[in-house]
Parts: C-alpha cells; sequence; structure tokens
C-alpha cells in the first residue's frame, strides 16, 4: 500500500464532507473526475445486486443538474446535513487506483431546528492519486435503512 | 406522533357534508377512524397489492409485508401456488417469519414455542404437544385443524399479486373494471419485470393524504417544475383520467402533442412552472419508445393504496401502508423488464432519478402531504374543497380537474358507510 493514500483519501473525504454541510452544493460536482459515478443505493439493494439508485448519475452533468434542481424547481423544508466521518479502510490498490470503504452518519438539521440522525451508511469510493490528490472517481453511497424519511434533497 | 384528535361532535361521520367537493379535515386526524379503516378497507372486501410475481419466481421464495397494519406472509409452495396469510401464531400472536423476504423455505416456525406452519399457512406441528413422559401438552380436545393464522384469498394480475381477507371481495377482473385492466396490461402484460431496486419513503401524514395526491392531475405541473419545465406533463398536452364506476381506481395518462406546446394558457396562469432551466445533460430524458403510443405518462391506482407508474421509461409500482394516523409507508420498487438492453436498462437507471424520495417529479410528494397535517392541525372542524373540474367523479380529457380525488372518497365512503 502507498503511504500516503490513506491520508490523500482522508483530506478528500474531509473536503467532500465540508462541501455539503458548508451548502457549496455548486463545488460539489468538481470533487468528481474522470467519468464519474455517483450513486445512492441500499444496503439491501447492493446486497442483492439491484443497480437502481435513489440518485443515479454517470457524468459530472447530472451532479450539476442535481443542485440546480435543488436551488431552482424542487421544493422541500430548509435544511443542512452534518456528515461525521469514519476512518476509510483501503480495499485495494492498483497503481494509482485505490478502492476504499469509509463509514459515515449524517445528521439533518430542518429549519426549525429539528435534528435527527437521517442516514448511516458506507461510501463505496474508488480514487484516482494524482501528484498526491485523491481524486474522487466513483462513490457508491450505501446507506444502512433502506427507509428515507419524508424525502432526499442534499446529496450525502 | 400519537395524539388522538376527537372529531368534534358537529362533525361525526354521519355528518360528512353533501356531495363529494368537501372533505372534513378530521379524517386525516381521528385515531378512531384509523382504527375503522383497519376493519372496513384493509381487512374488508377490497383487494391489495402483495408482491410482484417475479419476487416469488420459485418454490419455496417467500416474503412479508402488510396489509395495512396488519402483518402478512406471501409464499410460493411446492403446488406452483402463490399463498397469503396473517403474520401471527395461533398459539400468543407471535409474528411467524421475522424476515422480509427469502428462499428454499419449506416451513415456518414460531420463535416463542416452535409452533410449525407451511407455507400455505396450515399449522402443522407443535413443540411438546403430547408432553414429556406422559406428563403435561396439550388436551387432546384441541385440534390443529381448527388453528391457524387466517388466510387471504390470492389474484394475480399480469404479474401483480393481490391478496384480501374478505370472501365477500368480488374477483379481481371485476373489481378492477376493463378499463382499469387494460391499462395495467398496457405497461406489464407479457412481459417479465425484473426488480432494479427498492426503497421505502416515510411520509409524516395520514396515508389517505398520500392517495389523494396520487390522484391528483391538477398539482402536477404546478407543485413539480421539473416535469412542467422539460414538457414531461403539460395540462395542455394530449391526456385525460379515467375514474373508474367506483370511483375508487383512476388513469391519469399524457401523450404528446407538438400543438400544444406553444400553448399560451400557462404563461397567463403566471405560474412558478415558468422559470427558464436547462439540463447541463440532457440525456437524462432520453427515452425510447417503449410503447408506441406517445404515452409519456401513465400513473394508475387501485384503491385502495397501490400505484403503478410510467413515466417515460421509469417504471414502477408503489405500495402505500398506513404506519399511524400521521405516518405512512411508501414502499417503491423500480422495474425493468427480462429482455431490456443494456441501454434500454441504463435509460431506466437515469430516468429513476425522477422518481422516488430522491425524485425529481416526486420529492415534493413526499412533503406536501406533511405540510397539509401540520397546516390543518388546529382545524378538525374544517374541510377541504374539491371544486376543481366540478362536482362528479367521471372520466375526463381534461386534467385540470379533482374528479380522480373525488372518486376517492367517493369509494372510501362507500367502504366505510359514511
Amino acid at each position: 500500500m502507498h503511504a500516503n493514500s490513506l491520508q490523500y483519501i482522508t483530506k478528500a473525504q474531509a473536503d467532500y464532507a465540508r462541501c455539503i454541510d458548508d451548502d457549496r452544493l455548486e463545488e460539489w460536482p468538481s470533487l468528481f473526475h474522470g467519468p464519474c459515478l455517483y450513486k445512492i443505493t441500499t444496503a439491501s439493494n447492493y446486497r442483492d445486486g439491484l443497480e437502481a439508485g435513489i440518485v443515479f448519475a454517470n457524468s459530472r452533468g447530472m451532479l450539476t443538474d442535481r443542485v440546480s434542481a435543488l436551488r431552482e424547481a424542487n421544493i422541500y423544508e430548509r435544511q443542512s446535513y452534518r456528515h461525521i466521518l469514519g476512518l476509510p479502510s483501503i480495499l485495494s490498490e492498483d497503481g494509482a487506483k485505490v478502492k476504499s470503504e469509509t463509514p459515515f452518519m449524517v445528521a439533518r438539521i430542518l429549519q426549525d431546528g429539528d435534528t435527527s440522525i437521517y442516514a448511516t451508511g458506507r461510501y463505496f469510493d474508488v480514487y484516482e492519486i494524482v501528484d498526491g490528490v485523491a481524486q474522487l472517481h466513483e462513490r457508491t453511497v450505501v446507506c444502512d435503512s433502506s427507509r428515507i424519511d419524508t424525502l432526499l434533497a442534499l446529496p450525502l | 406522533m400519537n395524539k388522538i384528535v376527537l372529531p368534534p361532535e358537529a362533525s361525526t361521520p354521519a355528518n360528512w357534508p353533501e356531495g363529494l367537493t368537501r372533505v372534513p379535515y378530521w379524517v386525516f386526524q381521528d385515531q378512531s377512524v384509523y382504527a375503522e379503516e383497519q376493519r372496513k378497507i384493509f381487512q374488508g372486501p377490497n383487494w391489495h397489492y402483495l408482491a410482484l410475481e417475479v419476487e416469488l419466481a420459485e418454490p419455496g421464495d417467500f416474503l412479508t409485508t402488510h396489509i395495512g397494519d396488519t402483518p402478512v406472509i406471501v409464499t410460493h409452495d411446492t403446488d406452483n401456488e402463490i399463498y397469503a396469510f396473517e403474520n401471527r401464531c395461533a398459539h400468543r400472536g407471535a409474528l411467524i417469519c421475522l424476515e422480509n423476504r427469502g428462499k428454499h423455505r419449506k416451513d415456518f416456525s414460531c420463535v416463542y414455542h416452535a409452533w410449525n406452519y407451511d407455507p400455505q399457512g396450515n399449522l402443522t406441528g407443535i413443540a411438546f404437544k403430547d408432553g414429556i413422559k406422559g406428563k403435561g401438552g396439550m388436551p387432546d380436545s384441541f385440534k390443529m385443524e381448527q388453528h391457524g393464522p387466517r388466510k387471504l384469498r390470492i389474484a394475480i394480475v399480469h404479474g401483480l399479486i393481490f391478496g384480501s381477507f374478505s370472501e365477500d371481495v368480488p374477483s379481481i377482473e371485476e373489481y378492477l373494471g376493463e378499463e382499469i385492466l387494460n391499462h395495467i396490461e398496457r405497461v406489464l402484460g407479457g412481459r417479465k419485470a425484473v426488480v432494479l431496486g427498492r426503497f421505502t419513503q416515510v411520509l409524516p401524514n395520514n396515508w389517505k393524504l398520500y392517495m389523494e395526491n396520487v390522484k391528483d392531475s391538477y398539482h402536477a405541473s404546478i407543485l413539480h417544475l421539473f416535469f412542467t419545465t422539460f414538457e414531461l406533463n403539460r395540462l395542455s398536452m394530449k391526456g385525460g383520467i379515467i375514474v373508474d364506476e367506483s370511483g375508487g381506481h383512476h388513469v391519469s395518462y399524457s401523450a404528446i402533442d407538438r400543438e400544444a406546446e406553444k400553448d399560451v394558457d400557462y404563461a397567463k396562469q403566471q405560474l412558478r412552472s415558468e422559470s427558464e432551466y436547462k439540463l447541463a445533460d440532457p440525456t437524462l430524458l432520453e427515452s425510447f419508445d417503449e410503447y408506441q403510443d406517445g404515452c409519456t405518462l401513465q400513473i394508475l391506482s387501485v384503491f385502495p393504496t397501490f400505484v403503478l407508474q410510467q413515466i417515460q421509461n421509469a417504471i414502477a409500482v408503489r405500495q402505500i401502508v398506513p404506519r399511524a394516523v400521521d405516518r405512512t409507508d411508501l414502499n417503491w420498487t423500480y422495474l425493468g423488464f427480462a429482455d431490456d438492453t443494456r441501454e434500454q436498462r441504463l435509460t431506466r437507471l437515469k430516468q429513476g432519478n425522477l422518481v422516488g424520495p430522491a425524485g425529481y417529479i416526486s420529492m415534493e410528494d413526499g412533503c406536501v402531504g406533511g405540510f397539509v397535517q401540520r397546516g390543518i392541525a388546529g382545524a378538525s372542524e374544517d374541510q377541504a374543497v374539491l371544486e376543481m373540474g366540478g362536482a362528479e367523479a367521471n372520466s375526463s380529457e381534461s386534467r385540470v380537474t379533482e374528479a380522480s380525488v373525488r372518486g376517492f372518497w367517493k369509494a372510501y365512503r362507500a367502504n366505510m358507510g359514511i
């Protein structure tokens, strides 16, 4: 294992979480590189090999559209997330390509202050390490529960 | 969450306003109404969606679900028939099966005292039935065949499994009627469905508020900006609604009408739907002509709690399960078909973004019922107004109507005896 992979990935994870939690969603698509795959699914679908996602994007353009829709089209109560990430595990390393698994917990804060644990799960990621930076190519968000409270607006 | 709102004396069910254009708000709030719905609707003479046939493809396959509050086990037995029975042990009432789904099951054994059932719901064994060394055990008068969980009647329509607790429910064909049957066949007939994913959306509202929303063709292009802007569903498109004779089932559909796109009705209305909006990746909306009829949308509901959806190539069934007066599970099952090409499958995955808990055109439906539930909190004596498109519950070529919502209440009141 490349000694620094874990460090690079940890930094990428922290940047990702801050981007969403700080409501800088317009920057979120730029965190993805290469062909780009982003999917949110459940542990049960993931285990059964079912392909569909709650969110499914195979281009950065689709991520941009997700943000535009949230900003301009979709109706939902104002809310924010707080991501708490666990330590990444490196699953495999092939040259500069690194696969990792990282546990997360996301609290959702609604405009009236009501705060709840909205989702827990794992990020299955594919990174490419380029000049000391872990660039995210693929992220599959696997939620532990199959139940989504009310709706899923902001990305996980 | 579990507060009990009693209807005021003046608005007891017997005093429901005349006609179909008013709905008293206590019907969404009252615990005794909820309990009565369980008896009269969910255990009454109606058919309830349980599962897809492909989810129980082989003998030994089983799954658990709910009809209203009541837990149910659905099985595929070795005689190749589908069975369903209440998930409740005949002994002391514990759940018989704790798993969501599984395979190769020959019997079900209650964990509490190991009372055993075959896949048809017959009680076949009782632990220590004859006692030990001649002592204890069940009395001779106890007959296993006289005890067991309630069994359901089963009907299968184009791969959809329905069940009913009632002996009085008409055949599924009679229950649905020819028009509804034809529109189910249009989407599922003669094809082998494939499950692409399952998600549950937990709605903070009474189940009937979601069913009203499903049947409400008036709101679609107003609340859902995404829908309107991309011409998936303008009210001025060709289309209409079908309401069956009972009122309880409906179809809302729309088809491409390029001429109508120049319609100025929307601009005049100054609706929120008029804002500019462009996609960075328009491949999301690239679809294939699956049904060769130009129909881009068909939403079909079966009373009380089933929805079959075709939005372009996003096919899904939705099962609505009441959990409490103000809490409802919406179970989504996204579908493809066995003969999909890789490209077609990818199209379905992309269009999955339109629907479900994060759907561009359905996420609002997850919260709007909650907005009503919260809005009416202090107004149980007041009433909703349903006058758009008149006072009847008939089929219509216009979708600027609440006819199918009125139809729901017509069927609801017939079931509840209100």
